[in-house]
């Protein structure tokens, strides 16, 4: 094996290291815990014209301490039926959770009727702070 | 993807940073904004008409359930009791309100005496099937009928209802909070 290519491999496996460590070790901190999800303007319209418009998954996963409070809005110009209750048009809902557990909803939205809520503990281990850390980077990635 | 939306996710990424809001003061969840509670008028547990406008000035915690239900209501009931105990004299403030999702077999006297073995101020509240739908309608409250055998029981909507002094629903709790959360929010809207 060539110095060249020895002195790059060393290098990847030193930044993979690196990485590592950082996504293990440094502290998670979020400026928002909200897992926000929004009924937009003409939901309604695209229903009844017999559009299947699913908005909030049948299943939503929330981090103790890191992002645990649901934000539900709903921007539409009539009362919907979204996750656990009634909202009025223009209406927020904010659901804070503070035990890491598993919550049932009924919800007509969907189709089993039912929605649930994990709620996993705080990442306070290095591995668990990777898995939170790639799951949120996939997420991210999803919405664009 | 371009360079810079992906160098702006993995940023946000490495710092957590997302929107920043405040974090709820309520163990409940919270409506915003609030709206007021749509009334009714509906026959009480106790003989009398139930309504509820009749309760302005008084912190209401609204349920829906049957007195047949053996899982979630007992449960709930008993926390609702338990939470007015906490609360020692404000609790004269609290009223206790349990729609039923079973007029068949929930008649006024059924729904005293299941009310009242959890705390003799709850009141309950029955009706025709059309009325007791059109109060579920607006408030969002799901029951299934579900056939057991030659009995039935109900699949309903768990959580309370938080309303404030003005009528206003303010908050939700979700079944299988504990009494000192309900308390906790309670003494926050009394306060009010």
């Amino acid at each position: 094996m060539s110095r060249a290519r020895s002195l790059v491999l060393l290098t990847l496996a030193a930044s993979a290291s690196a990485a590592l460590a950082w996504g293990g070790f440094a502290p998670i901190h979020s400026l928002s815990r909200h897992e926000v999800f929004e009924i937009p303007k003409g939901t309604w319209a695209r229903r009844m014209s017999g559009d299947k418009v699913e908005i909030l998954p049948d299943h939503i996963q929330l981090t103790l301490g890191v992002r645990d409070i649901l934000l539900l809005r709903n921007q539409d110009v009539v009362p919907q039926i979204f996750g656990p209750t009634l909202m009025m048009p223009g209406q927020s809902f904010e659901l804070p959770f503070e035990r890491a557990a598993e919550y049932q909803f009924a919800c007509t939205a969907h189709a089993s009727g039912q929605m649930t809520i994990t709620v996993d503990p705080y990442p306070a281990n290095p591995w668990a702070r990777i898995r939170w850390r790639v799951r949120e980077l996939l997420n991210e990635l999803k919405e664009i | 993807m371009k360079a810079p939306t992906l160098a702006v996710v993995v940023l946000c990424w490495l710092t957590g940073v997302a929107d920043a809001l405040p974090t709820p003061a309520f163990k409940a969840g919270l409506f915003n904004p609030a709206r007021l509670a749509p009334d009714f008028s509906l026959q009480g547990s106790n003989g009398h008409a139930l309504e509820m406008s009749q309760f302005r000035g008084k912190v209401v915690l609204l349920s829906f359930g049957y007195s047949s239900c053996t899982a979630v209501c007992p449960v709930t009931l008993a926390t609702l009791a338990q939470a007015r105990r906490q609360l020692g004299p404000a609790a004269a403030d609290v009223q206790v309100v349990y729609i039923t999702v079973d007029p068949e077999r929930d008649v006024p006297a059924r729904l005293q005496a299941f009310l009242h073995a959890f705390d003799s101020t709850f009141i309950g509240g029955t009706g025709t099937p059309a009325q007791l739908a059109g109060v579920r309608k607006d408030y969002g409250i799901s029951a299934q009928r579900i056939t057991v055998g030659d009995s039935y029981s109900y699949s309903h909507s768990s959580f309370t209802y938080l309303i404030d002094r003005g009528g206003r629903i303010r908050a939700l709790m979700p079944y299988g909070h504990s009494s000192e959360d309900y308390a906790h929010d309670l003494t926050i809207l009394l306060k009010e």
